[in-house]
């Protein structure tokens, strides 16, 4: 009798086209609008967090000044460091694995007759550790060069995409302002940050020659610190803030010139920002999952005086009130299903095109699409079922007449 | 002989009454009537007169509100909801004025209905099906939908819907109401034929004189009351 209610009920579907098409397409967008908008959401948070990971959890940033994040006291002087404070860092804290000075600067490089706009780095080996961040072709600096101040460079994936294409660069000289820098190595790809810069369009130089040829000067503005991995960041970032109080002799009560920022913490704020970001989307997805819903009911309640008709002519050649009944869940749900698994599959689809172009991770959970697929299909059977129950209960001759 | 076994209907004292208070509408009012198995009875009457509902009750499509009802000697007011959908299933089939098919079915599937809830297998419920749609001369239409069926043709499928369960009794709601004259002719000499052959019995709601001709007794309802029965030319030349 099962087999014979669910090929009653598929018939009814095919024959009742255009209604099972409206009732099943608000099951369909529902499911795969929530999936879709989840999984994204989802899948952009993962890429932060891996993003962060990526710069390195334990890596602890400082610069000179105070916090730019809260309100700027009148003391502060901008103090930068010098080469000297970062070798003092490594040598005197025991919770520091290394240390690098990271100089930065936009300027364009110069191959051939190709001319590119690049951000050009200042760094230590160190900084390539601190970073994680492997020379895949060539070799990292010399301790020499570091020393000297040689003009060699290592290329990010871009810039060598951009001189070399798929050549070995490796020997070749680039032009740096009016410097002419020997290529040395290449790094390996890292792709975009959380901030959408392209973090492999750049070329590094030991940071003594980025002092002396292009910057000019011996400041230090920027110190990357790659903490000890059984040490928690918070006790080596105090650690660092005495010593820097000590050696810029600052007074107790006085508040520090220079910031020390924690990746980790970077890393949670930037979780909570694309966390609130998919809660939106959700709030969104839910609301088209609630429009899709009430689409579902609508179409139900409209087809209740066409069914209600049906129901009468059904119990009048003798059907019991039970087997309509039957027949009415099955069809909702196997309507229900159907919208639901198109749901689904549209939705993952669309998770998974949107996580491609936007080179995000695709991650999707299976709690929202059974959720998102239980909401739907309750609807659509709790719409289905109920007007037919109250149809069910009517004498047959008021079911007949309800025209 | 005949007047041992009970007659195929019988209502004492049947009252049906729609709406309270003010708007209280007494639609039948005391019918005793009496059908034995065979006989094809037409009831006619004004509008309101009851009629309709009368044959709603007998149907078992609306319960009465008080009085007895016997159906081949059962008590029908003693039969909850699914025992008189049972009733329906195996005894009774329907005509409508309106036909009554199902618009996204075809004629074959329409036919085919009250076989389902028989329980009947797939191949039997065609054979069935199809021998009906044989009967009233539409087997060539099994599979048109009734759209796609003139009135006329629509009211033999449903005909056909009747007959496919092998009914004890066909009840007919003013079945050539939505017909032309010729249509009509038709519709009731199928009736007539389809009575004689099969020992059925034909109850049928009328407001035509010549419809009602081909019956052969004739109940005159008035004011939910049975004013007149009187057996037509036909049937006195059953009975003679």
């Amino acid at each position: 009798m099962l087999v014979e209610t669910i090929r009653l009920a598929l018939r009814a579907i095919a024959r009742n086209v255009m209604r099972s098409i409206l009732t099943v397409l608000g099951v369909v967008i529902g499911v795969a609008a929530v999936i879709a908008m989840v999984t994204v959401g989802q899948g952009s948070s993962e890429q932060v967090t891996r993003d962060v990971a990526k710069l390195g959890t334990n890596v602890l940033m400082i610069r000179p000044g105070q916090n730019t994040m809260g309100p700027r006291s009148s003391v502060t002087s901008e103090r930068p460091f010098d080469l000297g404070d970062v070798a003092q860092i490594i040598r005197d804290l025991p919770q520091v694995e290394t240390a690098s000075a990271a100089e930065s600067r936009q300027m364009v490089a110069v191959f051939g007759n190709i001319n590119h706009r690049t951000t050009v780095q200042g760094v230590g080996n160190a900084y390539l550790v601190a970073t994680d961040w492997p020379v895949i072709l060539g070799r990292s600096f010399l301790a020499g060069e570091e020393q000297a101040g040689r003009a060699v460079c290592i290329l990010g994936q871009t810039v060598r995409e951009t001189f070399f294409g798929a050549a070995n660069p490796v020997g070749e000289k680039i032009r740096l302002k009016t410097m002419s820098c020997e290529v040395i190595g290449v790094l390996d790809s890292k792709g975009a940050s959380s901030f959408g810069t392209d973090q492999d369009d750049t070329v590094m130089i030991p940071v003594r020659t980025f002092q002396r040829r292009i910057a000019g000067s011996t400041a230090v503005n920027m110190i990357y610190v790659a903490v000890r991995e059984d040490v928690p960041t918070d006790l080596a970032r105090s650690a660092i803030e005495t010593l820097l109080r000590d050696m810029r002799r600052i007074d107790p009560g006085e508040e520090d010139d220079f910031n020390v920022i924690d990746m980790k913490q970077l890393a949670t704020m930037l979780t909570g920002i694309t966390d609130v970001l998919t809660g939106l989307l959700a709030a969104v997805a839910a609301v088209s999952l609630l429009v899709g819903g009430i689409g579902i009911m609508n179409i139900m309640l409209v087809s209740v005086t066409e069914r209600t008709h049906e129901i009468g002519i059904r119990l009048a050649v003798g059907a019991q009130a039970r087997q309509v009944l039957a027949q009415f869940l099955v069809e909702a749900i196997v309507l229900s299903l159907m919208g639901g698994i198109l749901g689904i599959v549209l939705g993952l689809s669309l998770a998974a095109a949107a996580a491609r172009f936007m080179a995000i991770p695709y991650t999707p959970d299976p709690l929202v699409v059974i959720g998102a697929f239980a909401f739907s299909a309750m609807v659509g059977v709790v719409f289905g079922y109920l007007p037919a129950r109250r149809a069910a209960r009517l004498n047959p001759i008021d079911a007949l007449r309800h025209q | 002989m005949m007047q041992d076994s009970p007659p195929l209907i019988a209502l004492q004292g049947i009252t049906r009454v729609y709406g309270q208070g003010e708007a209280e509408v007494r639609a039948l009012d005391g019918v005793d009537l009496t059908i034995r198995t065979g006989e094809f009875v037409a009831i006619m009457g004004p509008s309101g007169s009851g009629k309709s509902t009368a044959l709603n009750v007998i149907g078992c499509l609306d319960p009465p509100t008080s009085g007895r009802y016997l159906f081949n000697g059962v008590d029908v007011a003693g039969l909850d909801r699914d025992q008189r959908a049972l009733l329906r299933r195996h005894y009774l089939g329907f005509v409508f004025q309106g036909f009554n098919l199902l618009p996204r079915a075809t004629a074959l599937e329409n036919v085919e209905l009250p076989l389902i809830y028989k329980g009947l297998s797939r191949a039997e419920r065609h054979d069935r099906a199809m021998r009906a749609l044989d009967q009233v001369g539409l087997s060539g239409r099994s599979h048109h939908d009734p759209s796609e069926l003139s009135g006329g043709q629509q009211q033999r499928v449903a005909i056909a819907r009747a007959l496919a369960g092998a009914p004890d009794l066909i009840l007919a709601d003013e079945p050539t109401g939505n017909l032309d004259t010729h249509r009509s002719v038709e519709i009731m000499e199928l009736l007539g034929q389809l009575r004689a052959k099969g020992g059925l019995t034909i109850v049928m709601v009328t407001h035509e004189d010549d419809m009602a001709a081909y019956a052969d007794r004739i109940i005159w309802m008035v004011d939910g009351r049975i004013a007149r029965d009187t057996p037509t030319a036909r049937g006195k030349s059953h009975a003679g």
